[in-house]
């Protein structure tokens, strides 16, 4: 039962990061059409960046953590104005090949920078977890959930309270009709997959600190965050915050029931199993007829 | 004047490790660029001619490569209940024929499911499909070793009665080996999409539901492509396993299904000669550049040729090459005049 | 006369709409029938109910007898009920010949069961030759044979139409049912068609027909069956139809003004 319970408690840590990587894929190919092989390498790049800040240049590890979220924010708005751009317009096939290219140059880039080797980004928590009963959780962790329920809130608040919010959804229910009322498409684009970027580089900063940093770790973590984008239904908010839980769920029993070595199996195995049992995803509100 | 041009090609290929000389560095390349072209022209079957985008493709690759691997080596496994499975090792060429019979297997499963979702949800299932079996190699290590690899992979042995055996040990038999094995599924793909099951393939991708309403079955017609296009990949993977004698959960990376999606969308998907183009481009593109950069770079250039490929010929260098010769020939005949009576 | 398609009591709901309700009527064989009613009546439904498309919440469609229930439309096509589609009727990044090529599938069935296996050992050669020819044959007989090597999608929309009609005409059906075939073609195109639908039927060809255009549905049908909201309000020759109070109040009632801004717009666009 204690076992349980801890389980439940770290699915619900990891749940978080993972619904911030799941909302800012999801955002962009609602909006956009586009599905996003860069969102690996972009946080990735949140965690680098992290890591710069915080190991190399010294750093509050708090005041690292915006830039990191900024950093990411200015490689998805490059990513945006350079390559998708130029290819509005395109199948869905072409701009995703684009991505596939965009995200081995970010990954190579990556290395070439910093080399294979793991790195640590210390963390100025305490060592000794946090004992609540039969329970225990390490600060860090604690705050990693925290700032992401707070980056998963303020994400909800710029799109359901902001007037770039209300292009934003706009733009997904019609890109034609709001062009055509006077919303700048051009610009809401360049905005979207600025802010899917950051979300991603915001889950790699967090994770960092946790797990270790090296070029590779993206590969995963992007196969992860299509699983929970699909699992909550393509273009679904809600969906992929709901979904990055499920998975975090998933993987915790199936580590811990199952054997750690299929830890990662657990997700796709139940992705496999949700989409041949409602192929559009749990929570898809209704078909979209074209 | 099209099949000249493949003799050419093919001439050209089989003479090119004598042109050559003996550069072994040179001659694996051409060998693993073979292979990965074999699995590119598998992978234009589904993404190609039926437009289905599985990104799990290595998936087969990989179970090729184990399945011939394990079956030359043979095995003993415990799998619980008191059942004990015992294999003791078979020739290498019988891992080949396993190892595309199991692939195909595979495929017909994972055809049968996946074609019930379509679109990004198929690409989902084929990621998901490949890193499950990943992960599965990675951790029945009493089957796979899991990350200390299967070494000691035997060569391919042929033989033919009455004129002997011969094992292929060296880096100019194989190339034969991958050249002839890659001359045969070039033709078979060709047979297929020539006749009558590759204009119903056609049907299916540019407008199912007429394609449905001539009579193709569309559930039969995409699985018989998922098992043929499986056990070619399955063929090209147990070829790698044998020709590098060592495999370890790495074959299933997603990288790879990548490098074989790059090959058949920049030489062209949907042709036939296509897959070949882009592969032999995409899988030499490090050899010319291994002198003048470090490996990281060489993959910086590899997205940015892709990028630009997609740019300047979105359709792949086939179908755009062929365009330009098709423009260029159109100019020097007298343009046809449109008939009035028949314009709208 | 004896009924090659009979409608019984098909019901189509979807979610808590209903599409159709109890729709009952038989096509006799030789016949032309024409399945008419405002918009949104129905009849594209009804279509893909007969053709597999869609499964009827309930009822039963029969084919020569034969139940349809549970056959998917490749299957209802082998039993020899065709038809064409209202907007995409052609494979549009091929020829007009591999069109018609592609629509011969099931001709090529012949030589054997496994066809890929036919691909590969090459048993198909003469049955190819053969194939050809009858596509020749077909497009000739269409009146497409000057646009046979031109690619599908880049025709005109009546020409399009044309070969949406090939296609079907290739799997040699009993019966072929048209999805508004004329929507979209001027009046002498639309002459050329109703030309063309006579001589289907003189091949001994079964027509069924969804259209708007009430003058030509008038002019070419031997009985016309009228939905509206899903149900079955006439039935019967055109000139009983043309002064059927419960259809005349259906067209008034509902889609008289859709159907007069149409007119006049179409008038616009071939003026």
């Amino acid at each position: 039962m204690n076992e349980l319970i801890q389980h439940l408690v770290n699915a619900l840590i990891l749940g978080g990061t993972y619904a911030l990587l799941g909302i800012g894929l999801t955002l962009i190919f609602g909006i956009m059409n586009v599905v996003n092989f860069t969102h690996g390498a972009l946080y990735t790049v949140g965690a680098y960046v992290m890591y710069l800040a915080v190991a190399a240049l010294g750093l509050n590890f708090f005041l690292a953590l915006p830039v990191a979220i900024l950093g990411g924010l200015l490689f998805g708005a490059a990513i945006e104005l350079l390559l998708l751009r130029p290819f509005r317009g395109s199948d869905i096939d072409t701009t995703m090949l684009v991505m596939i290219g965009a995200g081995i140059i970010l990954q190579s880039g990556t290395l070439w920078t910093f080399g294979g080797v793991a790195k640590a980004i210390p963390s100025p928590f305490p060592g000794a977890p946090l004992q609540i009963g039969p329970i225990s959780v390490s600060w860090l962790r604690l705050f990693v959930l925290g700032a992401a329920l707070t980056l998963i809130a303020l994400t909800y608040a710029l799109i359901n309270r902001t007037k770039l919010g209300l292009a934003m959804r706009a733009a997904f229910q019609d890109s034609d009709a709001a062009e055509l009322m006077g919303v700048d498409v051009c610009r809401i684009y360049t905005a979207t997959f600025a802010l899917g970027s950051s979300l991603a580089a915001a889950a790699g900063a967090l994770l960092g600190p946790v797990y270790v940093v090296f070029p590779q770790m993206g590969g995963l973590a992007e196969l992860k965050a299509f699983a929970i984008v699909i699992l909550g239904g393509l273009g679904n908010v809600t969906g992929a915050a709901i979904g990055g839980f499920i998975l975090a769920l998933a993987e915790e029993m199936g580590a811990g029931y199952v054997s750690s070595g299929y830890r990662d199996a657990m997700g796709f195995l139940i992705i496999i199993a949700v989409l041949l049992y409602k192929p559009t995803g749990l929570f898809a509100k209704a078909e979209r007829i074209g | 004047m099209n099949r000249l041009l493949l003799l050419a090609l093919l001439a050209g290929l089989g003479v090119l490790p004598l042109a050559l000389g003996a550069n072994p560095y040179l001659l694996n390349a051409l060998i693993v660029t073979g292979i990965l072209t074999i699995g590119a022209m598998s992978l234009n079957l589904l993404l190609g001619f039926t437009g289905q985008l599985s990104l799990g493709h290595i998936a087969f690759f990989g179970i090729g490569a184990y399945v011939s691997a394990l079956t030359s080596l043979g095995f003993d496994v415990d799998l619980g209940f008191g059942l004990r499975v015992v294999h003791e090792p078979w020739p290498a060429a019988v891992g080949l024929l396993l190892a595309t019979v199991a692939a195909g297997g595979c495929g017909y499963l994972i055809g049968r499911l996946s074609f019930r979702v379509r679109g990004a949800y198929f690409v989902i299932v084929t990621i998901s499909f490949a890193e499950v079996v990943r992960l599965v190699a990675l951790n029945w290590v009493e089957l796979t070793q899991g990350p200390l690899a299967l070494t000691n992979i035997p060569a391919i042995t042929l033989g033919l009665p009455g004129l002997g055996m011969w094992t292929l040990k060296t880096k100019l038999q194989n190339y034969y080996l991958v050249l002839a094995v890659g001359t045969l599924c070039y033709g078979v793909i060709a047979r297929l999409i020539g006749g009558r099951f590759g204009r119903a393939m056609r049907g299916l991708k540019e407008n199912e539901s007429l394609a449905l309403s001539v009579g193709i079955n569309a559930t039969r017609t995409l699985t018989v492509v998922a098992v043929i296009s499986a056990a070619m990949a399955g063929a090209a993977g147990s070829l790698y396993a044998h020709y590098l004698r060592i495999i370890d959960p790495d074959v299933f990376l997603f990288a790879t299904t990548v490098t074989m999606v790059i090959m058949v969308v920049a030489g062209g998907k949907g042709t036939l000669i296509g897959p070949v183009v882009g592969g032999l481009l995409f899988g030499l593109l490090p050899v010319a550049l291994r002198p003048v950069m470090a490996p990281e770079a060489q993959w910086i250039v590899y997205g940015l040729v892709l990028i630009v490929i997609l740019f300047v010929m979105p359709r792949g260098i086939v179908p755009g090459l062929s365009a330009l010769l098709g423009r260029r020939q159109a100019q020097s005949v007298p343009a046809l005049e449109a008939n009035p009576a028949v314009q709208r | 006369m004896s009924a090659i398609l009979s409608v019984e009591h098909v019901g189509v709901r979807f979610g808590g709409l209903v599409a159709i309700a109890d729709l009952h009527f038989d096509v006799h064989a030789g016949e032309i029938v024409s399945l008419i009613g405002p918009n949104g009546a129905g009849k594209t439904t009804a279509f893909n109910v007969m053709t597999g498309f869609l499964k009827p919440s309930q009822g039963d469609v029969r084919f020569r007898g034969t139940s349809l229930r549970d056959r998917p439309p490749h299957a209802i096509t082998r039993l020899g009920l065709a038809r064409t589609f209202q907007r995409t009727s052609v494979f549009p990044d091929d020829t007009v010949f591999d069109n018609v090529m592609i629509g011969l599938h099931q001709m090529g069935a012949a030589s054997g069961r496994v066809p890929f296996l036919d691909a590969l050992l090459g048993r198909s050669g003469a049955g190819e030759r053969q194939l050809r020819v009858r596509a020749e044959a077909l497009l000739d007989w269409v009146g497409l044979a000057a646009r046979a090597y031109e690619k599908a999608g880049g025709l005109a929309y009546g020409e399009q139409r044309l070969v949406g009609v090939a296609l079907a005409l290739a799997t040699e059906p009993a019966m072929l049912l048209l999805d508004e075939p004329v929507s979209g073609m001027n009046a002498s195109e639309t002459r050329v068609f109703v030309r063309l639908i006579r001589q289907i039927r003189e091949r001994g060809i079964t027509i069924l027909l969804v259209e708007h255009d009430m003058p030509m549905v008038m002019e070419v049908s031997d009985r016309i069956v009228v939905l509206n909201y899903g149900r079955l309000i006439a039935e019967g020759p055109p000139d009983r139809i043309r002064t059927d109070p419960a259809v005349i109040e259906a067209y008034l009632g509902q889609g008289s003004a859709a159907r007069q801004a149409a007119a006049a717009v179409q008038e616009a666009a071939h003026a």
